[in-house]
């Protein structure tokens, strides 16, 4: 009951101060009347008696002051003086109130932006049952040298360690797929992404679906019967959002699904665009389910509690290297590598995140030391204000403490507008940033807001402290004596503007060299030669469901006569086909026999890139016919067990020979016939990605009519290619109204998307390193028309005995320039060491590359130079009598 | 000035929780009782009782309500809390020790 009564009290006294005061002043009065009663009633005069209370009774005032302390809220008051008087004082500066704020919001913004991804993203636990014992297992080459010692699993394996191991406590797997879902009535088919997983998987994962059940064990099995769990999105997109579809079929690949759950919203795992689950061994053959040589799968484990993670994985280690020896010959890796989950969720987009995050800081380091930089300036002009308050008693505590109140109100209207800021940031980034994992978990909540408090109580303490304890250390009398004489005035306080200058110059540099190495990393990724012609050139993407297309002539007849349609519109100069285009992906690769060299090493076999094509392909792309021939339309069916090979495969495997007419042997098996291929011509090098080495390329005929790949027609258009996409699409409907075709694209935009984390990180880290330099450049030009104007008085003395206007332009600018010159000494030196530590984000770009460091110093120099002029030539253009007047 | 001597202040509270422990009382008549009981010795300044009261209900040790008086004027009575009555013996056992421990060492 204690508590209640002293908060009642407590809460009384602050919010009802005012009622309170008077409750006060009339039980005073009240004590009064009833004092003077009594001694008028023992016989004192009404005069005497009032007389007489009042001088008992004391100071009304002094008691009532000691009553307001005693409510606890005395520093309430002091605030709300502080405040009142700062804002006035603030509000008398406008422009300087703006800036301020205006910088300190966009830092805080930006750094807020920044850091709620960050923390959605990289730091909060995935949404799974315990994620801290989830790990991703892969296989792992000894002899890698891809950089990525992390490799997919082969289903084969995966069978074998969930079986004989038992460091875990359960291991699942999943793969990405296609399928296409059409309807019964005629709905519109579409492709959708799709996750094969085993049927544990959400269990071990700790899901419950949002309606219906997950897979039963039963069910991922080879077989005829099929079972899908519908994602949120899909299940609200296509089916709008109808519980009853839990128990019916669906038509999916031309075959009837049954639809046994689906999956809560939040569930975005492995990415936001898979749209469908199916079990793992659906549409498998039991063969294909126990290959150790085809490595696609994903593996997720759930450590078993008291088993440590090497232990667990040491074990699993040990089989794959007992199966690498049993299989020797074939592609199985030697060891079983492990992280954590989240480590495998966030891989792309870490380092990218954590260098904008330090390039945010950056800035919002600079954002303080430019409002510092003002402060100091304010706290000169206001010397005298100061000096005078000092002298008539002002503690210097007082007035340190308003002058941070100042900052803290700078701030924090800064903190406020930057919240905006970040909310419009994060909104933008979560729309923009493609593939950017666990987007829909990025939000700002209460903790970003308490976040922001403490970074604008840091902001504030940066950028305020400094200015505040200069402005105040000053003795009264000097600052009085300085104030009148004006000549030399504050030269130390102009020392430590320039050391604040030298400081925010060097961190300018700093993003300024990164964001020139991100961008120089990025226009070698845009204007890479992909080995092909790309101008003019429409992509459309579509699979030809085997289960339609059963026979081989089936599909060569779909494709022939596409391409006669499609080479018949007007406008298209040429058509071709195959399997993907260079640029969009890897799209398989192969192991094969050189039969004059059939022994092998193990893991040293011949491997490529398995890509189809027809006649037109090469053509059409522009890829060069380096010897022999391409397609022909002969090369068909059973004719055609015939190969083009790129220049880097003969480089690779056949140096320096003639390969036209030797053959190849796919697989593992010399012997085996049917995968006997003739090589008939060589073409160039493409890439198959952007940023990536070139590597050694099969491709087979279009015209073989085998099925089950993905399906790109290529198409060389007069003019902009997108015009011609809704006619081919209509082509492609008229010969089958039943298969959905995606990605329709341009080559640009092909290399656009898998450049798009590039073209991000650059440009974010661009735009933050032009507002660092913007800063800097006001910066600068704050502390030079402030060390001319301290020096007005000088400089006309200097023009009065004879110095001319040249010298003292260039006395001004030598001045400007020296804190540039340092910070740009410091900025390279941090520069070349932040080359080093993002140089994993580079493409073709050295840490060290002289463009970048030359071009980005000429662009501080010339900033610095624009900055400093207009100072340095009204310092020349003083008048000397005017400023000896002054005086 | 308006401030009752040392001994006074360390002891008003004491004073004013024993005078409220009887009936609830306004300030004025709380000041008159202390005068009364204790026979004019204690002189305490009228003024000085009001932060003296503030910081007692601030305590939780008294509460406070308006109420009329006998002459139909509107005043604030004080009365004691539960805490208050605790309060109160605690600081009476504190005098009594001090009061014993001065009288030995004065007399002896």
């Amino acid at each position: 009951m204690r508590w209640f009564d002293r908060m009642r009290k407590s809460v009384s006294t602050l919010f009802r101060r005012h009622s309170e005061t008077a409750r006060l002043d009339e039980e005073m009065r009240f004590h009064l009347e009833q004092e003077e009663a009594e001694r008028m009633r023992n016989g004192q005069t009404p005069d005497e008696a009032r007389k007489a209370a009042r001088r008992e009774f004391g100071n009304p005032t002094v008691l009532r002051d000691e009553v307001r302390r005693g409510w606890n809220w005395g520093w309430l008051d002091t605030l709300a003086r502080d405040l009142r008087f700062s804002t006035r004082a603030l509000m008398r500066a406008p422009g300087f109130t703006v800036t301020a704020v205006a910088v300190m919001a966009l830092c805080i913004g930006a750094t807020m932006c920044l850091f709620t991804v960050v923390r959605s993203v990289l730091l909060e636990p995935l949404p799974f049952h315990d994620p801290d014992s989830l790990v991703m297992v892969y296989e792992h080459w000894r002899a890698s040298t891809s950089g990525n010692p992390y490799n997919p699993v082969a289903p084969g394996d995966f069978y074998e360690w969930r079986a004989q191991t038992h460091g875990f406590a359960d291991m699942a797997s999943y793969h990405d797929s296609s399928l296409t879902v059409s309807g019964d009535h005629g709905e519109m088919p579409e492709m959708v992404a799709a996750q094969k997983g085993t049927w544990n998987l959400f269990p071990l994962l700790g899901v419950t679906p949002a309606l219906g059940r997950t897979f039963r064990e039963d069910e991922d099995r080879v077989g005829d019967n099929h079972f899908a769990i519908l994602t949120w999105s899909f299940f609200q997109r296509r089916f709008g959002g109808d519980a009853t579809i839990v128990g019916k079929t669906i038509r999916m690949a031309a075959k009837p699904y049954t639809v046994v759950g689906v999956l809560p919203a939040w569930f975005v795992y492995p990415d936001a665009q898979t749209q469908v689950w199916v079990p793992f061994a659906d549409g498998e053959t039991v063969e294909r389910l126990h290959e150790h040589d085809n490595h696609y799968p994903y593996v997720v484990a759930r450590m078993k509690p008291g088993v440590s993670l090497k232990t667990a994985t040491d074990e699993v280690s040990a089989l794959q290297y007992r199966m690498h020896v049993r299989y020797a010959g074939q592609p199985v890796a030697e060891d079983a590598i492990s992280r954590p989950i989240i480590d495998d969720v966030v891989q792309d987009v870490k380092t990218p995140l954590l260098m904008m995050m330090s390039a945010v800081a950056c800035m919002l380091l600079i954002g303080c030391l430019n409002v510092s930089n003002l402060l100091v300036a304010r706290g000169a002009a206001r010397q005298k204000e100061m000096a005078i308050r000092g002298a008539l008693g002002a503690g210097r505590f007082a007035l340190l403490r308003e002058q941070m109140t100042e900052t803290v109100i700078l701030c924090g209207c800064g903190g406020g507008v930057g919240l905006l800021v970040a909310l419009a940031g994060t909104t933008w980034l979560k729309l923009h940033w493609r593939g950017l994992p666990r987007a829909s978990s990025i939000r700002i909540d209460l903790t970003i807001v308490l976040v922001t408090f403490g970074v604008v109580g840091l902001t504030a303490i940066l950028a305020g402290l400094l200015p505040a304890l200069s402005a105040t250390q000053r003795g009264v009398l000097e600052g009085l004596k300085d104030a009148s004489r004006g000549a030399g005035v504050g030269l130390s306080r102009a020392r430590l503007r320039k050391a604040l200058l030298s400081i925010e110059i060097a961190l300018t540099v700093v993003l300024l060299l990164s964001a020139g190495l991100l961008l120089k990393s990025f226009v070698q990724l845009q204007t890479t030669d992909l080995g092909i012609a790309g101008d003019h050139l429409l992509t459309l993407r579509y699979n030809l469901p085997m289960e339609v297309y059963t026979k081989p002539e089936q599909s060569v007849a779909f494709s022939q006569s596409l391409l006669e349609r499609v080479r018949r519109l007007p406008g298209v100069e040429s058509a071709g086909l195959g399997s993907t285009v260079p640029g969009a992906g890897w799209d398989g690769d192969q192991v094969f026999i050189v039969p004059e060299r059939p022994n092998y090493e193990s893991n040293k076999q011949p491997d490529a890139m398995i890509r189809y094509a027809d006649p037109g392909y090469f053509a059409t792309l522009g890829v060069p016919l380096i010897a022999g021939r391409v397609f022909s339309e002969h090369d068909r069916l059973d004719q055609a067990k015939k190969v083009i090979v790129s220049e880097e495969l003969v480089k690779r495997y056949y140096p320096g020979e003639n390969v036209i007419g030797r053959t190849v042997v796919m697989g593992t098996d010399i012997t085996n016939k049917k995968r006997t291929y003739e090589i008939v011509g060589v073409v160039g090098n493409t890439l198959w990605r952007v940023g990536e080495r070139t590597k050694a390329t099969i491709y087979f005929p279009v015209f073989s009519g085998e099925t089950g790949y993905r399906s790109t027609l290529i198409a060389r258009t007069s003019g902009d290619p997108l015009r011609y996409a809704v006619a081919i699409q209509k082509e492609i409907a008229a010969l089958d109204p039943q298969l959905p075709v995606v990605e329709v694209l341009t080559i640009p935009q092909i290399v656009g998307q898998s450049t798009v984390n590039q073209s991000f990180s650059a440009s974010l880290v661009l735009v933050f390193a032009g507002l660092s330099l913007l800063l800097a450049g006001v910066g600068l030009y704050g502390v030079l028309s402030y060390v001319v104007t301290q020096r007005v008085p000088e400089i006309g003395i200097r023009i009065a005995l004879g110095a001319q206007r040249g010298q003292v332009l260039e006395l001004v600018l030598r001045d400007g320039l020296r804190p540039v010159m340092s910070g740009l000494a410091v900025g390279i030196g941090g520069g070349v060491a932040v080359g080093y530590v993002i140089r994993s984000l580079l493409y073709q770009t050295k840490p060290l590359d002289p463009i970048v460091f030359a071009v980005m110093a000429m662009l501080l120099l010339t900033v610095a130079a624009i900055a400093s002029a207009a100072p340095a030539w009204r310092a020349s253009s003083i008048d000397p009598m005017q400023a000896l007047r002054t005086e | 000035m308006g401030r009752p001597n040392d001994l006074v202040q360390g002891t008003l509270g004491l004073l004013i929780l024993k005078t409220l422990s009887l009936e609830p009382k306004h300030g004025w008549a709380i000041g008159k009782r202390i005068q009364q009981i204790s026979n004019d010795v204690l002189q305490v300044q009228q003024g000085s009782l009001y932060p003296a009261l503030q910081r007692l209900e601030q305590q939780g040790w008294i509460r406070s309500k308006w109420a009329e008086t006998e002459t139909g004027r509107q005043a604030r009575f004080y009365s004691l809390t539960a805490a208050g009555r605790a309060q109160l013996e605690k600081e009476r056992e504190m005098w009594l020790r001090l009061s014993t421990a001065i009288d030995l060492v004065v007399e002896s």
